[in-house]
């Protein structure tokens, strides 16, 4: 009975908070306010679930990560600039359609930026933990000072498409679209990621990696291999989630994605590293406190997730839904 | 006399600032179980983890049915037909027992006749085909352990002290399955301390001490010289287990 709570009791954290957050918030406020929160959770979690596996497979901690977020938003940007005439048009299907070649190119483009890092970067450092920090966030430094060569060091501003724009009432809550399609798509990324992990022979073959890599390539399996493609998925998905991003924000910075790996770590720390589930709850109670505290308390928002993850880890020091390593 | 089917030419492998083994010379022989025996710390599982590349051989030579393995990686290695069961076991808890098994199967997965002839020897595995590897006891997880080892016709068999920390019964289990490996003429490169283990399924033995061998021979010998047993083992084999 001890270790079915002990199951149990990670998994009831996430409707714990939603719930308890009904009362204090007010019915519509709440509505809007979990929305909004899943949402962010949902483009969180495209940003953390490819470092999660990353880490979790092959103990790489890769501090370059948010500069893949970065660059998906501006390749973004400038695939959208050619498309204007599909993006701010009044078409559905248009906007749309400018949406996901935007989506692609963002995801093709940092899928193959990430190959060459793996490839250039991270492959002299593997079990080298002090090099890997200073060596990828080199990279970062590099990287983001070629955001500033090529696009120039301003925020640039960039819409949504108009039928992405605006909301859906339901009762007096006005729930904006654009939040709905992007927890559609990080929902969906999740869907997919689970289905490649629990479906598949590389999936299969990732989870025992992330276990235990020894054993995978004493039954005979190259699992550096495996992790090249681990490492592109993670970085594409890094890349998408920066464009998804940017849309929300209608704004794209060199530092975007500097600030967004601050969350992308404290999501991992929570979820459990290399797992996942555990991105996926890591980053809706990411989402939902920095909405609630910052509609409940303003001024204590900023500091909202760096509690959240204190007294998590003081729970369970592991994270919520840690893999076992052996 | 039957052809060498696995052979280390003075091999010393380095573990950190340690130098673990100084020299290691032995034989393993097509279709005999070849026990590798010592004291703690004498080297044997860093023998078998050096033989599986998983610690490289500063110097000297490991040939594999005529083969130099010593500079493959673990993949290749295993990939000529070795499978090994360390002394972890190297079970995947978070993966079901099927899942644990068909990592161990090519591409054609699971085979039924496989599973069934597996199933014959692990009962327990079939009850349990559908849970997480984690929640098995320590018997079921050894059983495990060989079971993905054995799944696919192997050249050779390499484990290291499968009875380690279990019950009585489980160990007769694991004797009896070892048994029938041999009648199978499974070559099979055993590390371990039991002794009924040992005298049940050992046909070649070879003793290490130091990171040396310092005596090889056959098991059927060194089990009836309690002198010998002293000299290499520092106590009867007969009290060991």
């Amino acid at each position: 009975m001890r270790v079915s709570l002990e199951n149990l009791a990670p998994k009831l954290v996430l409707p714990a908070i939603v719930l308890a957050a009904l009362p204090i918030i007010g019915v519509s406020n709440w509505l809007v306010l979990t929305v909004a929160g899943l949402a962010m959770g949902a483009m969180l979690f495209l940003m953390a679930a490819g470092l999660t596996l990353i880490f979790g497979l092959m103990d790489v901690m890769n501090f370059a990560h948010g500069a893949f977020i970065t660059l998906g938003a501006y390749i973004g940007i400038t695939v959208l600039a050619p498309l204007a005439g599909w993006s701010t048009g009044h078409s559905w299907t248009l906007n749309l359609a400018a949406f996901a070649v935007a989506l692609l190119a963002a995801l093709v483009v940092s899928g193959a930026v990430g190959w060459g890092f793996e490839r250039l970067i991270v492959r002299g450092v593997y079990g080298a933990p002090l090099r890997q920090i200073l060596v990828t966030t080199g990279g970062l430094i590099v990287a983001q000072q070629l955001f500033i060569v090529l696009w120039g060091p301003n925020a640039i501003p960039l819409v949504k498409p108009p039928t992405f724009s605006g909301s859906i009432l339901i009762g007096s809550a006005a729930i904006e679209k654009y939040r709905l399609i992007a927890l559609a798509l990080g929902m969906g990324a999740f869907a997919a990621l689970t289905l490649l992990l629990n479906r598949t022979r590389i999936g299969l073959l990732v989870r025992a990696g992330v276990e235990n890599r020894e054993m995978v390539e004493v039954l005979g399996y190259r699992v550096r291999r495996l992790f090249i493609g681990v490492f592109i998925i993670g970085t594409a998905l890094a890349g998408t989630g920066g464009v998804i991003w940017a849309l929300y924000q209608e704004l794209v910075t060199p530092q975007l994605g500097t600030e967004m790996f601050v969350l992308v770590l404290i999501i991992l720390i929570i979820g459990g590293l290399g797992s996942i589930g555990g991105s996926l709850i890591g980053a809706m109670l990411v989402g939902l406190t920095t909405n609630y505290v910052g509609f409940l308390a303003p001024t204590i928002s900023l500091g909202s997730n760096i509690l959240l993850m204190v007294l998590i880890l003081l729970w369970r020091p592991q994270g919520l839904f840690p893999v076992a390593k052996s | 006399m039957s052809e060498v089917l696995l052979e280390l030419r003075g091999v010393e492998t380095r573990v950190g600032r340690y130098q673990i083994l100084h020299g290691v010379d032995f034989a393993a022989r097509r279709g005999r179980v070849t026990m590798l025996l010592g004291r703690n710390g004498a080297g044997k599982t860093t023998t078998l983890r050096t033989i599986m590349g998983l610690w490289r051989a500063g110097a000297g030579s490991i040939t594999f049915a005529g083969r130099r393995i010593e500079a493959l990686g673990t993949p290749e290695i295993a990939r000529l037909g070795i499978a090994y069961v360390p002394e972890t076991m190297g079970i995947f808890s978070q993966l079901t027992v099927r899942e644990n098994l068909l990592l161990a199967t090519g591409r054609d997965g699971l085979a039924s006749d496989r599973l069934d002839r597996l199933f014959a020897l692990f009962p327990a595995l079939r009850e349990r085909y559908s849970v997480p590897a984690g929640v098995l006891s320590g018997g079921q997880k050894q059983m495990l352990a060989i079971g993905r080892a054995i799944i696919e016709p192997r050249s050779l068999l390499v484990v290291d002290e499968p009875t380690k920390g279990l019950a009585p019964h489980v160990i007769e289990v694991l004797i009896e399955v070892f048994r029938r490996l041999k009648q199978s003429e499974t070559t099979i490169l055993l590390v371990e301390q039991n002794f009924r283990m040992a005298v049940s399924v050992g046909d070649d033995v070879a003793v290490m001490d130091d990171g040396r061998i310092v005596h090889a021979g056959s098991m059927a010998d060194l089990a009836a010289d309690e002198a010998l047993q002293h000299r290499l083992l520092g106590l009867s084999l007969a009290v060991h287990q």
